[in-house]
């Protein structure tokens, strides 16, 4: 092994490379930079011996402080309950004149009802709840199942035409051009009929005859709606799937069977009762 | 010194490495091979890499016809099918994603970035007419959304002449469909659109907690009817109420 060479200006080793008189410098890396490393090093061995790291033969290390992914959501999401567990069991318990009665209930019931609408309600009935064609306005006085606390409270709970809930609200009605029970003049008629309830229309007596054999069973005499039956009220103007006479006679024709989800398994009771008030409260249900 | 000639030595040997390029090829891939079966080989035998869970089955016919049209629009692009065990996550889409409720998953729909909402969990969460409502046209329900429009999905007649030999190809990636399944692959989709078919029952058998109606709520049997099939199922086939955190804790 040769005699290692000293530069003569840097007093720094060189690498004997030499080319037309240039010699290379073997400079050393920095020491605050070789210490650094190495450190690195020594933590990456801490870090694979206090976390979960080498593999064995049926599991890996679990590391000496125990982490888990899965036991550290549990555990933030304990916490987070407890920390208001006071209050969702007071609104649990409470009626739902008691949470507007108490102010404190009432500001958390308003701020959780509004987190949970805008995660799970309002893709169908808006940010704001004024819904869509198909998917109803929450802020009208018209309540297809019912605007008091303990009807929407049974609404969310149950779903609408949820198949997989028992005591999810139903009703259907008839295709009745689909299914020939009218032709298509008697649904242009009764149509016709219909729209005249809330005073768009111009009735008939054959319209009017129509109906009160086919439709105000469900829809009642007037248009007032039956709401034990699941029959909307069709004098108020206020139309679900569009109040043109072509979205009346499709209807008819085909009929509608809006559904929706219920939430029992989704939302706790205590989740289901703030969302109730958050509903009632946005549009002074009845 | 000692010390100081050790290290020289072994600059000098790391000198005829860097000179050989052959010899830093072949030892660099000895180094990447070492480092790769390290992490990746254990994957396939850890216990809890590979954790079974009740209720997970392959995709019924209709199922994985939906979920090729979903990956050949693209719909991966913009959403996740992972919700990760953090609180947000899981208070916003549900329980966190299980390995083994992708198993079947060929390929697998995780992703790293949303520009739409995670779908791991969406079955059940709207109901079929907001699905087709959302396809026809996303900003009808949701003002603020940035989905483009899939409304020719309502139009086009599922194409499942060729169905029995996706789930061939599925087999030989290692999809557990038995030969009945295979057989009985055609039939199996008439009878998830239509819960009075004959098959109906048998295709219950065959793909427990399967989904049975006429999903677009048109006649005909629809790409619409096979994507809804499919998003109406994600998430839905483990039982959380019976499912042990604290046993599958990691």
């Amino acid at each position: 092994m040769a005699v290692p060479e000293r530069d003569e200006l840097t007093g720094t080793e060189t690498t004997q490379h030499e080319w037309d008189g240039i010699t290379e410098l073997d400079t050393p890396l920095p020491r605050w930079w070789l210490w650094t490393f190495y450190i690195t090093i020594i933590w990456g061995i801490g870090y694979t011996i206090a976390y979960p790291a080498w593999p064995l033969v049926t599991s890996a290390t679990e590391g000496v402080l125990g982490y888990s992914s899965r036991m550290q959501l549990a555990e933030t999401i304990e916490a987070h309950e407890a920390s208001r567990q006071e209050i969702t069991q007071r609104v649990g318990k409470a009626d739902f004149s008691e949470i507007e009665a108490d102010t404190e209930l009432d500001d958390f019931a308003q701020a959780g009802g509004a987190a949970i609408f805008r995660t799970y309600c309002s893709q169908c009935h808006g940010a704001g709840g004024a819904g869509a064609p198909g998917y109803p306005n929450l802020r009208d006085d018209d309540w297809l199942w019912g605007g008091a606390h303990e009807d929407i409270y049974l609404t969310i709970r149950n779903g609408i035409r949820w198949a997989e809930n028992e005591e999810t609200r139903d009703s259907a009605m008839p295709a009745f051009g689909a299914d020939e029970i009218l032709d298509d003049a008697q649904i242009a008629a009764v149509a016709d009929h219909a729209l005249s309830l809330s005073g768009a229309g111009e009735a008939s007596a054959e319209g009017a005859e129509i109906y009160a054999e086919n439709c105000a069973a469900c829809h009642g005499d007037n248009g007032e709606g039956v709401r034990e039956l699941g029959g909307p009220k069709l004098s108020d103007g206020i139309w679900l799937y569009g109040g043109e006479r072509e979205d009346v006679i499709r209807t008819i024709t085909y009929s509608r069977a809006g559904a929706m989800p219920s939430w029992d398994t989704r939302l706790t009771e205590a989740e289901i009762k703030q969302v109730t008030h958050y509903v009632h409260s946005r549009a002074a249900g009845e | 010194m000692a010390n100081e000639s050790t290290s020289q030595s072994l600059l000098k040997r790391h000198a005829k490495i860097e000179r050989n390029a052959t010899l830093l090829l072949v030892l660099a891939f000895v180094v990447v091979t070492i480092g790769g079966i390290v992490e990746i080989a254990p994957l396939f035998y850890l216990q809890n890499t590979i954790e079974k869970v009740a209720g997970v089955r392959p995709y019924s016919p209709l199922e994985l016809l939906g979920r090729q049209i979903y990956v050949r629009e693209g719909c991966y692009v913009c959403h996740s099918q992972m919700i990760r065990p953090m609180r947000d996550e899981v208070e916003r889409y549900g329980h966190y994603s299980l390995a083994a409720e992708s198993m079947y998953d060929r390929p697998f729909q995780w992703g790293s970035k949303r520009t739409g909402p995670d779908l791991a969990r969406v079955g059940g969460r709207y109901s079929d007419e907001w699905h087709a409502d959302h396809m026809e046209d996303p900003r009808a329900l949701v003002p603020e959304s940035v989905m483009p429009a899939y409304p020719w999905l309502a139009e086009t007649k599922l194409d499942f002449k060729y169905v029995a030999d996706h789930l061939r190809a599925n087999r030989v990636l290692g999809v557990p469909y038995s030969d009945e399944m295979v057989a009985m692959a055609v039939t199996d989709i008439h009878a998830q659109v239509d819960p009075d078919h004959e098959e109906a029952e048998a295709l219950l058998e065959r793909y427990p907690g399967a989904q049975q109606r006429n999903f677009d709520g048109r006649d005909k049997i629809t790409e619409l009817d096979a994507m809804i099939a499919y998003m109406q199922m994600l998430g839905t086939l483990v039982d959380f109420s019976t499912y042990d955190a604290q046993a599958n804790a990691r």
